[in-house]
């Protein structure tokens, strides 16, 4: 999920799903999340799969410095694919050909991008602590008083806050600008610190991924989740009549900038983009309903219609929804609205890419910790495999 | 002995004890002080009293060693669909909260996350600035039918926070609770010195309860034990990157003790744990308290009859946040420092002891 650049630019969201609606009017204000049991059981993930993710998600990559994400990727998918090379900017790109390739065989697009919000280095302080400048929507409110790991060591350091006790009442409530935050790795003095970091290096948060009920618990969630899916969709055994291209995108969250040379080079007949979308299905602090939740944790695969990037393919968004509705799987249309997704730039990719977006639903996104549910990422697995193997060319006939 | 500290320390911060709260931490630390002393004790509040009998003829005077035990964390307010409203227990910074890692104790220890809800939720007046504390929510990522149906997380539950230590260079050491934890290590280590040297006084550690919220376990155990002496041990403001403009205010890591001064200490007392450090060969600092140490002090002091009482602090970064950090050697000094003073009580301590 990249940042918005102006959030009073919103448009009014609209009622994202006509099946929604009933289930809304007649719960009370405060809970009004719908109570919508999925129709069949979610598969669950494999140990093996969590454990995959799991690492996806402890490893650091921020925007520009997606390798520690890279490898593992290419590790994961090396043995499952006909195809992987990387390219000039950093995206790993992986094809599964049809069994009848050729050049007039169509070529599918699936998309996620590897890159998390992070920081850079930018300078050392006489006192040994570390200057830093944000890489992508970070949320600011979330930095004061956490630990971080940056470098390529992955160095452990904490973002420091005077303490409460010797601020005065407007202290207490002025927000902390990250130009007045620094990094203390715990030395006392600029030649120490160069010693272990250098300015440019990357850094990240250390929240640790684990499983907590139904929900799952990291970092980077936005979008490990959807690179985890993209593993996964290459790793089912079908073959397909298409080249299913798979692209792990580097920089999406300073601009969608692989995934725009990737649309060029791939060159698709369409293309799906995995992503990670926010969950801001919280309860207002009065009576007021929560109509702009964006999307909701529990209630399947999010659907892109439109976004500030793009509006999706119709025929796509569609296929996504008769496919989800064949087989009884959970989905939700995301609130259209601000927010975008590699598809931004993948749908402008030479004459145009016909493109839609699915999200897993995640809550408190580029912050040091995200939750989403298990059962929404299967659920997304499932759609996308399903999506996939029923792919002909008729889904983009108008 | 700075490993063993050091891994000491990693398991006192990390085991949960709010203010009022404190069993779990106090089970740690009883398991600690027991080979070191001779009876340990559970008070009526909560306090653990450990005495280390004297080599001195009865009846022995006694000195008392008083380290806070609790820490500062949130209580359950209301459960709210899938979500929890908090109030605080102790001086929680609101600055430092979103996207806190925490434990909800319900029924059973949940994982949580401090959670901001995003400004379109907030009332008009909380969209910019600081969001207060009431205004955050904790999300255990269960849904709310388990949440309400199962009764896991009912309101009064506590919550503490669940950041894991993190070891910096130089031998710092970044965690929360480390105030007070690092002060009850700190006693770990006096009593660990005393073991080659032992005293004349009787000693009584006491990790005490609810400092955060008013210093109630230091007054109940003052009363009860009803010391000759006493030393409050805490943690004080450490010099550091964020705390520049407060640099009055700060002393540094690696600087040794720091010692209170101030309408709260024996001057007497004061001068006799300068001359310790002096003997022991230590670096340390003086700390100007003009009013309130903000210690255990504050209420021992006056407790019966009144005693005559001392602050020693560890200096502390990033007080009251899940990232405070200080130095292993600051820790290990103050254990030292209380024990070269306490091997040199004599018998007749108390009467050389005066105001000017």
């Amino acid at each position: 999920m990249a940042k918005k650049p102006v959030r009073k630019a919103a448009p009014k969201p609209r009622r994202p799903a006509a099946r929604l609606a009933p289930q809304r009017a007649k719960a009370s204000a405060r809970d009004q999340r719908p109570q919508l049991q999925p129709r069949v059981r979610p598969p669950k993930a494999t140990a093996s799969e969590m454990d995959l993710l799991r690492e996806l998600c402890n490893a650091i990559a921020v925007s520009g410095d997606e390798g520690a994400v890279r490898r593992i990727v290419l590790d994961a998918i090396r043995d499952h694919v006909d195809e992987v090379r990387v390219d000039a900017l950093g995206n790993a790109l992986a094809v599964k050909r049809s069994k009848r390739s050729s050049q007039r065989t169509p070529r599918l697009l699936v998309a996620a991008h590897m890159d998390e919000v992070g920081f850079m280095l930018t300078g050392h302080e006489s006192d040994g602590s570390l200057r830093f400048e944000l890489v992508g929507g970070v949320e600011e409110r979330t930095l004061l008083g956490k630990p971080v790991l940056v470098g390529p060591k992955r160095l452990p350091g904490v973002i420091g806050a005077a303490p409460v006790h010797l601020l005065n009442d407007d202290r207490r409530n002025a927000v902390t600008k990250v130009s007045q935050m620094r990094i203390d790795i715990g030395v006392d003095s600029a030649d120490a610190a160069k010693r272990w970091v250098k300015m440019g290096e990357r850094g990240g948060f250390t929240t640790e991924f684990a499983v907590v009920g139904p929900s799952l618990r990291g970092k980077a969630l936005d979008n490990r989740l959807g690179c985890a899916t993209l593993i996964e969709v290459l790793r089912a055994p079908a073959v397909y009549d298409f080249d299913l291209h798979a692209a792990f995108t580097v920089q999406e969250e300073v601009g969608l900038r692989g995934a725009r040379v990737v649309g060029y080079a791939v060159d698709p007949a369409c293309a799906f983009v995995l992503d990670c979308t926010p969950a801001r299905d919280l309860p207002s602090s009065d009576d007021r309903e929560n109509t702009r939740y964006n999307s909701r944790l529990g209630l399947g695969p999010a659907i892109y219609i439109s976004d500030r990037g793009m509006i999706s393919n119709d025929r796509l968004v569609r296929y996504l929804q008769q496919t989800a509705d064949a087989a009884g799987l959970p989905y939700q249309f995301r609130q259209p609205g601000g927010g975008g997704t590699d598809a931004g730039a993948i749908h402008l990719a030479r004459e145009g890419v016909p493109t839609v977006s699915v999200s897993v639903p995640g809550r408190y996104p580029h912050s040091p910790v995200m939750l989403a549910r298990t059962e929404d990422w299967r659920n997304t697995v499932k759609l996308m495999r399903l999506a996939l193997e029923n792919w002909t060319p008729q889904v983009l006939k108008r | 002995m700075e490993t063993l500290l050091l891994s000491h320390l990693k398991e006192l911060t990390t085991a949960p004890g709010v203010s009022g709260y404190e069993h779990r931490v106090r089970d740690l630390i009883r398991a600690a002080w027991t080979p070191l002393t001779d009876e340990p004790h559970t008070d009526r509040l909560g306090s653990l009293w450990a005495i280390k009998h004297g080599t001195g003829a009865k009846p022995r005077p006694r000195i008392m060693l008083a380290a806070h035990m609790d820490a500062i964390g949130l209580m359950v307010s209301q459960v709210e669909g899938e979500f929890l409203r908090v109030v605080p227990i102790g001086g929680i910074d609101a600055r430092v909260m979103p996207g806190q890692l925490v434990t909800v104790h319900g029924r059973e220890d949940l994982p949580g996350v401090v959670a901001e809800p995003p400004a379109f939720l907030l009332p008009k007046a909380n969209r910019e600035g600081v969001v207060p504390l009431s205004e955050l929510l904790v999300d255990t990522g269960l849904p709310a039918d388990t949440l309400r149906i199962s009764g896991l997380v009912k309101a009064g539950d506590v919550i503490s926070f669940a950041q894991p230590p993190v070891e910096l260079q130089n031998e710092l050491l970044a965690a929360k609770s480390l105030d007070n934890r690092a002060s009850v290590a700190a006693l770990t280590v006096c009593l660990e010195t005393l073991k080659s040297r032992p005293p004349v006084w009787d000693v009584i550690a006491v990790a005490t309860v609810q400092e955060e919220v008013g210093l109630q376990g230091a007054r109940a155990s003052a009363f009860a034990l009803h010391p000759d002496l006493a030393v409050a041990v805490d943690v004080t403001h450490g010099s550091g990157p964020a705390s520049k403009e407060y640099a009055d205010k700060t002393f540094p890591l690696g600087g040794g003790p720091v010692l209170g001064l101030g309408p709260n200490i024996h001057p007497g007392l004061h001068a006799a744990l300068k001359a310790a450090a002096d003997r022991a060969e230590m670096p340390y600092t003086v700390e100007p308290m003009p009013t309130h140490s903000g210690t255990d002090a504050y209420a021992i002091q006056i407790a019966r009859a009144g005693i005559p009482t001392m602050v020693v602090s560890i200096p502390l970064r990033n007080m009251h946040t899940p990232v405070e950090v200080l130095s292993l050697k600051d820790v290990a000094r103050v254990g030292r420092l209380l024990a070269e003073f306490i091997a040199g009580l004599g018998a007749d301590f108390m009467s050389t002891l005066t105001l000017d």
